[in-house]
């Protein structure tokens, strides 16, 4: 056992921190203006705007996905060399986010599934930030069960007509493109008969309406299909065998979400909370029931911190990372829920109040109440999350599925 | 990066697993409870003939030269295999505290006889204060200490000159007298044992200083048998629930089951990933081993508790039964959760390590 880098690692490291100490910012020390549930001010073209530039730069340096082939702008690096890079960049104050997507789900499925033009097309203008793309999987009747997809793709000449809704859709205000999944045929089993397209946002047909969440924000969106015409060059699985191309999206998906993990993440600012707070008529840090709850807490977010480690050497060691790496969602989401519930506890009544200007730490820990709902039904829900483990990692049995080998068309929807 | 034990150490785990596999397997555990006396000769035999006591002992004194990381693994497999023997205290407490309380003498003393599985020792470490040496005797009385019927000494946590301190002494030394008390896991001895100006040798370092680092020590390595222990109960829930039919399909295709037995599996994943971190730390003679410590301990005790309750659960009435094994691990858990304290002083551990650091 050993934490340290290997000499290699450490050179790049060493790199990678003095370019980013050159051109990236560090965090605001206001704790409530950073973090995955902050809330900031500026207008979304603005942040859009400073995301494209702060790719730029760094695709411009070739520190843009630099584990990506060089023939696209990368520089072929081992994912180590990739977390490494994360860990460095994650000191500092860079807008990635509206980048997730694009880089973690629909490139990785583009250069898995695309052909080669496609890959010289989309790649480069991914990795460098000038096109950003979104996500058109989930529906209004289909989430959990995402293979239940009512959105219609029909076959028409060299095109597509793709009539429907989507819903969740991150970013689709400001996205280029997006992936698609669609039902080409509904008179076989549902795995079956789904398409897998990519499609320009802007395209006729389309009409984007944002949904406002629990937090205030409008982050996501329903995105609404009436005769959008789609060429069959957009299509990035054969005809009907999409599911198993989603599936890579996907499994992409919740590597990315757990990989952040929450681990230790604001737990200093929650025993700080409990150091000026009084319960009963003493300290809170005082306080016999207090100090349980914060340690058991504390000692899962260790738990997940090594078991990133874990992670970390089985990629270091170019091996792929066992069963741990599928818990780091299923445990964070709850546990920021569970910090979320202390922090507000210990701040009295004055825990009501979630306007950063005023509220305590900047209103940090009212936005990780709002913010972790949402976190706990984001790309697989709690409760799926443990179906795919007792499953794929136990070798239990599947769910009983009255939908199972029937045609699309004849499954009850529970409408009549 | 480098957080796994390397390939020399998992070999060691796999020797460990099956030679413990062969010799004993719950059918050997079971004749051990139903005997009563709580300890697995032939089994003992076999760990000593492969020279498990040894391998975190120092070469000058016996020992084989290996380190923690080398017993964590026999640890963990123990714990899988609910082992009817006193390696724990033995090891992980007695030998523990020789190495780092004992002067050179003492650990010449005892050491070696350890190493070589000559001497079997319990850790009677109720409390300060029930216990005291004046004038080179202990008096007082040493309450449910574990193995305490089987072993050839004691390692008694006692007062002298207002100190805590840790005594040492043999079985058979005049002055001891000890009462079996029936145990709730009944696969190891628990006595009751009165100390009547019995002579006994009073370890060098002393203080409560002392103490805890011994004791952080042990719990470490004590939570990779609760981590073996949690891990098979939830095994045992995983094929149960494979086999197991009900309404027509195995009663693992229910999420009721399901998701409660992934429930064990990720606190398994977090303490195996404590217990690691407390492994190093232990290994590296870190200054974090306090707290790394009290988090392996919390996270394992939790694990194993949760494992092996919810596993008699999974079982359904059948679990509930004398026949059937998932008590065994349900008793082994609660006694490990009790010995060295339980989970809720290692919590306030954790607190009191954060409160530390947040003062440095």
């Amino acid at each position: 056992m050993d934490f340290n880098d290997s000499q290699e690692e450490a050179e790049f490291r060493a790199q990678a921190r003095a370019w980013l100490e050159q051109n990236a910012t560090r965090p605001d020390a206001d704790a409530g203006r950073t973090g995955p549930f902050a809330e900031r001010d500026e207008d979304i073209n603005e942040t859009v705007r400073r995301a494209k530039a702060w790719q730029k730069t760094k695709a411009d340096a070739g520190w843009a996905c630099i584990t990506w082939p060089e023939r696209y702008g990368g520089r072929g690096l081992s994912s180590i060399f990739g977390s490494i890079w994360n860990q460095e960049e994650a000191r500092f104050d860079t807008p990635t986010g509206i980048f997730a997507i694009g880089q973690g789900m629909a490139g990785p499925t583009i250069m898995t599934h695309g052909t080669d033009e496609q890959k010289d097309r989309f790649l480069p203008k991914l990795l460098s930030g000038e096109e950003i793309w979104c996500q058109l999987f989930s529906e209004p009747a289909a989430g959990s069960d995402l293979a239940g997809m009512r959105t219609r793709a029909e076959r028409d000449g060299d095109d597509w007509v793709v009539n429907g809704q989507k819903v969740w859709t991150s970013g689709a205000h400001y996205s280029d493109w997006g992936i698609l999944v669609a039902r080409t045929n509904p008179d076989v089993p549902k795995h079956k008969g789904i398409t897998y397209f990519y499609v320009d946002m802007k395209s006729p047909g389309i009409e984007i309406r944002p949904i406002r969440q629990i937090t205030g924000a409008a982050d996501f969106n329903e995105v609404f299909f009436t005769d959008v015409r789609i060429p069959d060059s957009q299509r990035l699985s054969e005809v009907d065998g999409g599911w198993g191309v989603a599936l890579t999206t996907l499994m992409n998906e919740r590597v990315a979400l757990g990989a952040g993990g929450g681990g230790g993440f604001g737990l200093e600012s929650l025993a700080e909370l409990a150091r000026g707070a009084s319960v009963n008529g003493h300290l809170a840090i005082e306080d016999s029931a207090i100090r349980q709850r914060l340690a058991d807490i504390f000692v899962r977010s260790r738990g997940l911190k090594y078991t990133g480690l874990r992670i970390l050497t089985a990629i270091s060691r170019g091996t792929v990372p066992g069963p741990e790496a599928s818990i780091g969602k299923l445990v964070a989401a709850p546990m920021l829920q569970e910090a979320a519930d202390l922090a507000l506890e210990l701040q009295g009544e004055a825990g009501v109040v979630d306007d950063p200007g005023t509220a305590i730490q900047g209103a940090f820990w009212q936005q990780v109440l709002l913010g972790a709902p949402g976190f706990r039904v984001a790309g697989g829900t709690d409760e799926i999350l443990r179906n795919i483990i007792g499953e794929r990692v136990l070798g239990l049995p599947g769910d009983a599925r009255p939908d199972k080998g029937v045609a699309f068309k004849d499954i009850p929807t529970g409408k009549g | 990066m480098n957080f796994e034990f390397n390939d020399e150490q998992k070999m060691l785990r796999r020797s460990a697993r099956a030679l413990l596999k062969d010799h004993c397997s719950l059918v050997r555990v079971r004749e051990v409870m139903d005997r009563g006396d709580g300890f697995d000769a032939d089994l003992w035999s076999k760990i000593v003939e492969n020279g498990w006591p040894a391998v975190a002992i120092p070469e000058a004194y016996g020992g084989g030269g290996y380190g923690y990381l080398e017993l964590v693994m026999l640890a963990e497999e123990l714990g899988r295999s609910i082992a009817p023997v006193p390696f724990a205290p033995t090891i992980y407490m007695a030998a523990e505290a020789i190495k780092q309380a004992g002067s050179s003498e003492q650990k010449s003393e005892w050491l070696p006889g350890i190493a070589a599985g000559e001497i079997v020792v319990a850790w009677a470490g109720t409390g300060v204060g029930d216990c005291r040496v004046s004038g080179g005797t202990l008096s007082g009385t040493a309450h449910s200490v574990v193995d305490g019927m089987v072993v050839d000494a004691f390692a008694v946590v006692c007062e002298i000159d207002g100190e805590p301190a840790i005594a040492m002494l043999r079985a058979d030394s005049p002055g001891v007298r000890r009462t079996s008390a029936r145990g709730i896991d009944r696969t190891r001895t628990v006595a009751n044992i009165e100390f009547g100006d019995a002579p006994a040798v009073v370890l060098e370092k002393r203080g409560q200083a002392v103490l805890d680092d011994v004791i952080n020590s042990a719990a470490a390595i004590l939570a990779f048998e609760q981590l073996g222990g949690a891990e098979a109960a939830m095994r045992m829930a995983t094929s149960y629930a494979q086999e197991r039919y009900a309404f027509g399909q195995p009663i693992g295709g229910f999420q009721a089951i399901k998701h409660k037995i992934v429930d064990m599996f990720v606190k398994v994943e977090l303490a195996r990933s404590n217990c690691y971190y407390a492994a190093w730390a232990l290994e590296n003679k870190a200054p974090d081993l306090p707290l790394a410590a009290a988090c392996a301990r919390v996270s394992a005790t939790d694990a194993f508790e949760f494992a092996s309750r919810e596993n008699m659960q999974v079982h359904g009435g059948i679990g509930f039964t004398w026949e059937a094994d998932p008590h065994l691990f349900f008793k082994r858990s609660k006694m490990l959760a009790l010995q060295l304290r339980g989970i809720g002083t290692w919590r306030e551990r954790v607190m009191a390590e954060l409160d530390r650091k947040a003062v440095a």
